[in-house]
Formats: C-alpha cells, structure tokens, sequence
C-alpha cells in the first residue's frame, strides 16, 4: 500500500515512545551504568571504563553460557520448525477437529513459564512422574538431576512440548491463505506431494516461517524460567543458559559491575542476530513472499 | 478450502484413491501422537491434582484411586493464595488496557504514513521485544522503588510493557495494513475528525486485530515470572511466584502444588476457547 508523507505522525507516535522510554531506556541506561563503574557499597561508585567488558570477553564462564545457549537455541530451532510444519500439513483444514486441534495444541503457550518447569519436573521424576516412572521401569537409566545428557534431553523435549504448536499454528495460517487454485493446477500438471510442498507450500509459508524463526529464536535466547525450575542450572552448570548465568550473577552474587557488562554485551547479540533476521524478513516481503501483498 | 473439494478431486483421479485413504489415515495418526504428546503431562499434573499426598508419594497409579478435591478446597479458601489469582489479573488486566491504548495510534501511524525515522523506530520497538527480562530485573527492581511503585500492580504492568506494546503494535500493525486506504479518505471527504473516524469506523473494522493483540497482551504477560517476581513481595505477589512456596520443611506438598498448576491452566484456556477462530491468524501477527 503507498503510504503518504505525513511528519505529523509523530504524535501519533508519542505516547509508545514515551512508555517505552521509561520502561525501556531509563533502565537500560542504568545497566550501562553500572557497566563501567565499580563499587565498594554504600553506593560509591569509582569509573573503571571498559574494565568489566574486559574482563567478561576474557571470563570462560560467559563463554560456556554462550556456547550452551547457542546449542540449545540451534537445537529446538532444527527440531521445533521441522517438527511444526509437518504437524501442520497434518492438520484438518477445517470443520469441528480443526477447532478441536487449535484449542487443544494453543494450550501449552498459555501455561506460566514456571508452571511449565513445574509440569515436566514431576513428569521426568522417577518416583512420581509417568515418563521418570515408565523409563525408570524399561532398565533405562534416566536421571535429569544428576546425568548432564538426562537434563539437556528433559529441557528440549520441554521446549518442543512448549513451543512445537507456535510453529505449527503459524505454519497452518500460512497453509489457508493459499488458494484452492493453486492446488488443482498442480493436480493438472500431476505434481508429487513433495513438488506440492516444495513449490506451492513452502514458498507461500516463507513469510510466517521467518516470523516463527525470529520469535523462536528471540524467545529460546533469554530463556529462564522454564529449565530454571527444572534443573536450576545443574548438575553442575551443564544447563546454566546465558539469562540464568545472568540472573546467579546480578542477583545472586550482587557483581553489577560484570553483571551488567554481561547484559549489554547479551542483548547486543540478540540485536545483531534478530537485526539479520528482520532484514531477511522485510525483503522477502518486499519481493511478495507473503501471500496478501 | 474444503473437505467437499478435496472428494470431489478424489473421485476424479481413480487411480489415487487407495494411495489419499492412506495419506488421510497418516494425518490422524501423527495428530493423535502430537496431542498425546501435548496433552500427556497436562493430564498427569491434573491426576496428581486430585490425588492425596499418600496417594502420590506411595503408589503408582495411573488415575486417582482415592479422589479428592482437598487440593483445591486448600487453594480456594486460603486468602494467601487465591489472592495471588486476583493480584495476576489486575496486572494483567492493566498491561492489557494500557498496550493496547497506546498501541493502537501507533500502529495506525506506522500503517498509513511514512515519515522521518519510520523504519529506525519500528525496529527499535521491536528490539524491546527482544530485550532479555533478565537484563532488565534488576533496573526495574531499583526504577520501582526509587518511585515508590515496588510491590504495585501497575509496577508490574508498565514493566510487562516492555514486551507487550511492541508486539500489540507489531500485531495491530499487520491487521491495519489490510484495510483499503479508500476508507479513511472516503471517511475525511464526508467530514468525519481523525478521532471520531478512529473509534467509530476503524476499529470496528480492526475488531479482530484488537481481540488477537490483546489475546497476546494477557498471555505473555500471564506466563512471565521473573519481572512479575523481582517486582513484587506481598501486596501484588502472582500466582505463580506463590506457587513456589509449596516446599515446606516436610518437603514439597506436591498435591496442592499440582493443584495450583491446573488453576493456572484454566485462565489460559477459557480466553483460547473464544478467540479459537482467530488464533492461526493471531499467531501469524495478522500476516497472512
């Protein structure tokens, strides 16, 4: 749609970047801060510069929480948006079992984050939980406290139960805005299910997809609560992810100093990241890779 | 695209039919395993609710063999917890209204004009999306108390609009783009002021936008934990942060526990029932 020259909008604008700036801006103003300060309490603060980034680039701990939280996001992206699409050309396309699927697959996205935790906590138990408790009785050995590979297997498959339907949905949204058209003229040419999908289903989902990349992602990165309540991190740090690190050292240990040098160099990675992401994003919208346009 | 179509194809193409039955019958088999495996640790949570502690700790079964609503009856009459229930509400309830008020200008402005930082500021509105909670704990922990707001619901829902105005505009955006920019001007023409054309033509036509934005607004605000928690100590505590409180020093009473988690389930579920129409295209941030 052409869009007219209108500076006016500004005040249209205003009252969001008001709202943002003081929820937003003034904090993270304070973060950086204390990013180049230090202290000896009693709030006296001394300037020490780039010390605290200094020290974090060189800090094998932020390394490792790097490390770790790059596998996992990579990890439940390659599972989580194969996954979603194929549950969503599975899907019934409408009537009653369409609603039913809907209502039933949004129902882990509305869960609070720690009731999540919470939920496959008692789930993995052996004592207590059905998936502890059956793996426990085949002889397979399965213990997410204790076993480095048991936790990271818990907190995935965790993930995939929470997220897999985001995907999914987004996938089937971009599945009904393709016309019936469409198909009939592949029947004609007598295209194979997969020419179906790689050239009339895919394409046409590119757009949403990315949206479902971007938000994954985005949200897999400053994931917290959920393998917080699950494992807290352990056994030993092998699931202590980036914002978990974060929050043992900010309000854990009190370190602001390497604590909010910490976060600013953490957000500057999601920025760039999601900054390629969203730049994907709007070309291909531009090139008419989203079905309306 | 219907089911009708789809028969109608199949009776024409003979020789395909054996080959859909199959195809159809694989469908339901990978829908029945993907809700099974959605459902299932819901259902055992719900189980465990309505058993007793005995029940739990000393034997394995598959159902509540002695059931009992104990559980709840503990929750709904103990004001320090159902209180929690009404304290996420009126937060969630707040950062609801005020994205989306503030969003819905915005989202008009950034769908209709072009003007100067246009694409800047919606990237770094976006960017606020992406901001880490963990990152900003800690400042809002001192924001907050440094204006009197710590432990308030509105302390709560400002900082939830961290995440939320973004995306309401986001979403509202998307939605305001498919309506024909022939209505507005048609609407100048016969004389109507921006605010009047606003509420009494625009948003009508946005309705569902607005439903799908604010069906967000609650749910991400109703699943956050680590803001609502560092923000709040008794008077506006959450449900959730409560929760954490069921390890006693006879160790965890894993049936209220359970029982807690259930009726921070429901809220969820009530709102997906009536926006299910929308939800695909909600999800899709009103892109497709």
């Amino acid at each position: 749609m052409e869009k007219t020259l209108n500076h006016k909008a500004w005040f249209l604008v205003l009252p969001v970047i008001l709202l943002v700036a003081f929820s937003a801006v003034i904090p993270l103003m304070t973060v950086v801060n204390y990013s180049v300060q230090d202290t000896f309490g009693q709030n006296k603060f001394f300037w020490v510069g780039l010390e605290w980034f200094e020290e974090m680039l060189h800090s094998e701990r932020m390394w490792d929480a790097l490390g770790r939280q790059l596998m996992f996001s990579a990890i439940i992206l390659s599972i989580q948006i194969p996954l979603g699409v194929f549950v969503a050309l599975n899907m019934p396309k409408s009537g009653f079992w369409s609603s039913f699927c809907l209502v039933m697959m949004s129902l882990p996205l509305l869960i609070p984050w720690n009731v999540v935790g919470t939920i496959w906590q008692i789930f993995g138990r052996v004592d207590i939980g059905l998936l502890g408790y059956t793996l426990d009785a085949m002889g397979i050995s399965y213990n997410y406290t204790q076993d480095t590979f048991a936790a990271w297997v818990t907190i995935i498959i965790m993930d995939v139960w929470h997220w897999t339907s985001l995907v999914a949905l987004l996938a089937f949204a971009g599945l009904k805005s393709i016309p019936d058209a469409f198909y009939q003229a592949a029947k004609i040419d007598q295209a194979s299910r997969w020419a179906i999908f790689r050239y009339i289903e895919l394409p046409k989902m590119m757009g949403v997809l990315m949206i479902a990349i971007l938000l994954r992602f985005m949200d897999s990165f400053m994931i917290y609560t959920e393998p917080f309540v699950v494992t807290g991190g352990g056994p030993g740090n092998a699931t202590t992810l980036l914002s978990i690190d974060l929050v043992k050292m900010a309000l854990g240990q009190f370190d602001l100093g390497p604590a909010a040098a910490f976060s600013i160099m953490y957000y500057l990675v999601i920025l760039i990241i999601s900054w390629v992401f969203y730049t994907v994003m709007t070309n291909l919208e531009k090139k008419g890779g989203l079905s309306d346009d | 695209m219907t089911d009708a179509t789809a028969n109608v194809m199949l009776g024409n193409v003979i020789a395909a039919t054996p080959k859909k039955r199959i195809k159809i019958k694989g469908s339901v088999v990978v829908m029945t395993v993907y809700l099974l495996f959605l459902l299932l640790p819901i259902y055992w949570l719900l189980t465990m609710s309505l058993k007793t502690n005995t029940e739990i700790l000393n034997e394995f079964t598959l159902w509540p063999r002695d059931l009992t609503f104990a559980n709840y009856a503990k929750i709904l009459t103990d004001p320090s917890w159902y209180t929690g229930y009404i304290n996420s509400m009126i937060y969630v309830t707040l950062n609801t209204v005020i994205s989306l008020s503030v969003a819905l200008p915005a989202a008009y402005a950034f769908s209709r004009y072009r003007f100067m930082g246009d694409n800047q500021l919606f990237f770094w509105l976006l960017t606020n999306r992406m901001a880490p909670p963990a990152v900003f704990a800690l400042p809002f922990f001192q924001l907050y108390s440094s204006i009197g707001l710590f432990d308030t619901h509105i302390a709560v829902a400002l900082a939830h609009c961290l995440f939320n105005v973004p995306l309401a505009v986001w979403i509202l955006e998307g939605f305001m783009r498919g309506v024909p920019k022939e209505i507005d001007e048609t609407a100048y023409i016969d004389g109507y002021s921006f605010g009047r054309f606003f509420v009494k033509i625009f948003t009508p036509l946005i309705a569902s936008g607005i439903g799908v934005a604010a069906f967000f607004c609650f749910m991400f605000s109703w699943v956050e934990l680590l803001l609502s928690r560092t923000l709040t100590t008794v008077d506006a505590k959450p449900i959730s942060a409560i929760m954490t409180r069921t390890q006693g020093a006879a160790g965890i009473d894993w049936g209220v526990l359970a029982a807690a988690g259930v009726l921070t389930i429901i809220p969820g579920a009530l709102v997906i029932y009536f926006v299910r129409n929308y939800i695909a295209k909600g999800f899709a941030l009103g892109r497709v």
